[in-house]
């Protein structure tokens, strides 16, 4: 993985809008999930949470070369992929707050939170479940819209039954399908490399996968990556696969503190935070510091109003679900 | 004698039964070098080392078919499968193999394995992490399903499944963990229910968190001049219908309570096995369990989802005007 050096260089970047835009889509996901652990901490938000913070680049990266007709499969660490498919962020705070308001109407909270009409299938609670729910996903899309499924997850999904399944599945059937494993090099509070035989991306290849390790914290190059993945998915070719290396700078879940990171670790990574990566490069290709200043004043503000309005709505008073479809 | 946490009362079970026995080992996600998720196995691996406490991969279906072939090879492994939910995962080792093994074996060769899981509501977990797997389970031939409501019981059960030589599920409800309550070393046998409160309107058949309930809504209802009998089944497969049938002759009544989906639930298991034998006993029988949907996220839909003690007490007062 290349090192990105103190001074960016410039004329990185094709789209200075696009990557403008981006911006302040990461910076929006990593203001929510600040707010989520907040208010989490202040008892507002219950029983525990898993944040994307650090892991932003990946989630943006790709969303931005979605398409109306694909599909996306999250698991519980969901909130940035939600997000950058473009849920309501409102409603998806209101969900963790368990309000009648949010985008499952209180039902799901944040590790099982869906959403098709902003083509998100779910965010799935069990390791290595996304997989499985995107592959059945690129089945019916094959058939119908053409449109490729992206399943995202983690490096410890790695050695769960459902990757070699669904790999295998989705290759021999030719299936539509790119798996997105974030390796932020832990499983909880495991290291991969204690629990993981061999090279992450070696398993896909040994299915005649094709497959790449890309800087997972650099979101220009999560792009060129994923465009290759959703290239070969869309060209009718099977399944693509990526590995994009991160780090994830809170604990794996709301209790806890992190004492298996190896000292200094953490702050090596927050040196190469996908955020002041992006913003150095924007700077650096010409968009004025003041313009980026006025996204992040306008992305807390957002956030501010969000977590007001999300206290304020009111929580569900009743129960009632129907076991059966009539 | 000092107040133990639940959650400490499983560790000194762990601990006493690895100290014991060489053959006793202890895998699963997370339980060595940190401890386990729910500080269950704090101390253990220092105490024991990598060969008898290691950390897994995130593979369910591997643990639990290590634990098989490990069991029928002489260790008696006890593993972690970190929440109730996984054990779908885990369940074609257990269901098709471990529990198979000492019929197809012409009753030779035992399995003599433990698998602890994590259960229950209450905690905001959500549909994923918060169910009560028992219903799956209780078809299965050949499998024990153990589920302890008090620190005392949690070792004692646990050690006793650890001993036994069945494949065995030991349920920890995830809202007892940080309970107290007196551990005296006693030991229990697996398959015996306490009656833990005596009385004579109404025998309450229940286990884990329902116990705390149940007593909590007896307590209430004393005050309304109802006499309730709790019986704390404290294994559910198989369960004592001896004690069961003893307080119904007595009370003519009972409910039970369970924490998991009305239908195909353990609660309908009892009151079919009391019809049977005691039907002419009984002036009433019912259930109080949860609704058949998953479990909801958001507080005030989860205590509306779940059968407390406020639930229990309106019930019973209901039923027996
Ligand atoms: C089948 C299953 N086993 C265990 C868990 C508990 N668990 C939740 S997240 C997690 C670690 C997953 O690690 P990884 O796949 O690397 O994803 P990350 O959390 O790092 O994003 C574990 C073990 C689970 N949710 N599902
Ligand atoms: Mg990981």
């Amino acid at each position: 993985m290349s090192r990105v050096s103190e001074k960016a260089p410039t004329g990185v970047l094709d789209d200075l809008e696009l990557y403008t835009r981006l911006y302040r889509q990461m910076l929006l996901i990593r203001g929510f999930e600040d707010l989520v652990q907040s208010l989490f901490l202040k008892g507002e938000i219950y029983g525990t949470t898993h944040l994307y913070s650090g892991q932003e680049a990946i989630a943006t990266g790709v969303a931005s070369l979605l398409e109306d007709r694909d599909r996306v499969a999250a698991t519980y660490r969901g909130h940035g992929h939600a997000l950058a498919l473009g849920v309501d962020p409102q409603k998806l705070l209101d969900e963790m707050l368990g309000r009648e308001s949010g985008i499952n109407g209180g039902r799901a909270g944040s590790m099982n939170v869906n959403s098709l009409d902003d083509r998100l299938i779910g965010s799935f609670g069990i390791v290595g479940g996304s997989i499985a729910a995107a592959t059945g996903a690129a089945l019916a899309l094959k058939r119908t819209s053409g449109g490729v499924a992206v399943a995202y997850f983690g490096d410890g999904a790695m050695n769960q039954g459902y990757v070699f399944e669904c790999l295998n599945f989705c290759r021999v059937l030719k299936l539509p399908l790119v798996l997105l494993c974030e390796n932020n090099g832990y499983g909880e509070y495991t290291s991969f490399r204690s629990v993981t035989a061999g090279e992450i991306r070696g398993r896909a290849e040994a299915m005649d996968v094709p497959a790449e390790t890309i800087d997972g914290m650099s979101v220009w190059t999560v792009r060129e990556a994923a465009a290759r993945a959703l290239a070969h998915a869309r060209a009718g070719d099977g399944p693509a696969f990526i590995e994009a290396i991160t780090y994830r700078f809170v604990g794996h879940s709301r209790s806890d503190p992190g004492a298996y990171r190896p000292e200094g670790e953490l702050d090596e990574w927050k040196a190469r935070d996908p955020i002041v990566l992006l913003r150095a490069q924007l700077e650096a290709d010409g968009i004025d510091a003041g313009r980026l200043d006025d996204v992040a004043r306008e992305t807390s503000e957002q956030l501010d109003r969000m977590r007001a309005a999300g206290l304020a709505a009111p929580f569900p008073t009743a129960l009632e679900s129907k076991e059966f479809k009539d | 004698m000092a107040a133990v946490a639940f959650r400490t009362a499983i560790r000194d079970a762990l601990d006493e039964e690895l100290a014991a026995d060489e053959r006793v080992i202890l895998f699963g996600e997370d339980v060595a070098v940190a401890g386990g998720v729910f500080a269950t196995t704090t101390g253990l691996y220092d105490k024991y080392g990598p060969e008898r406490v290691f950390d897994t991969p995130i593979s369910e279906l591997a643990l639990a078919g290590a634990a098989f072939g490990s069991a029928v090879h002489g260790l008696r492994p006890v593993v972690e499968i970190m929440f109730g939910d996984f054990l779908t995962l885990a369940m074609d080792s257990l269901v098709n193999q471990s529990t198979k093994y000492w019929f197809l074996t012409q009753e030779q060769v035992s399995v003599p394995l433990t698998i602890r899981s994590v259960v229950g509501a209450g905690g905001r977990f959500g549909a994923i992490h918060s169910q009560m797997p028992v219903s799956w389970f209780m078809g299965v031939p050949g499998l024990k399903i153990v589920a302890a409501a008090t620190p005392a019981d949690a070792k004692a059960l646990l050690k006793a499944s650890i001993r036994d030589d069945n494949p065995v599920l030991f349920f920890e409800h995830k809202r007892l963990y940080t309970l107290e309550g007196e551990v005296d070393g006693a030991e229990a046998r697996l398959g015996e229910a306490a009656v833990v409160r005596a009385g004579t309107d109404v025998t309450l058949v229940t286990a884990m968190k329902g116990v705390h309930d149940a007593l909590e809504a007896a307590d209430v209802l004393e005050r309304d001049h109802i006499s309730v009998e709790v019986v704390d089944l404290r294994t559910l497969r198989p369960f004592d219908l001896e004690t069961v049938l003893a307080s119904v002759r007595r009370t003519n009544r009972i409910v039970v309570v369970e924490e998991g989906p009305v239908t195909g639930g353990w609660a309908g298991e009892v009151l079919a096995s009391v019809a049977e034998h005691a039907l002419g006993y009984l002036d009433d029988a019912w259930r109080i369990a949860t609704p058949n949907t998953p479990i909801p996220y958001s507080p005030p839909l989860e205590d509306l989802f779940l059968p407390g003690a406020e639930r229990i007490a309106t019930e019973i007062r209901r039923r027996l005007r």
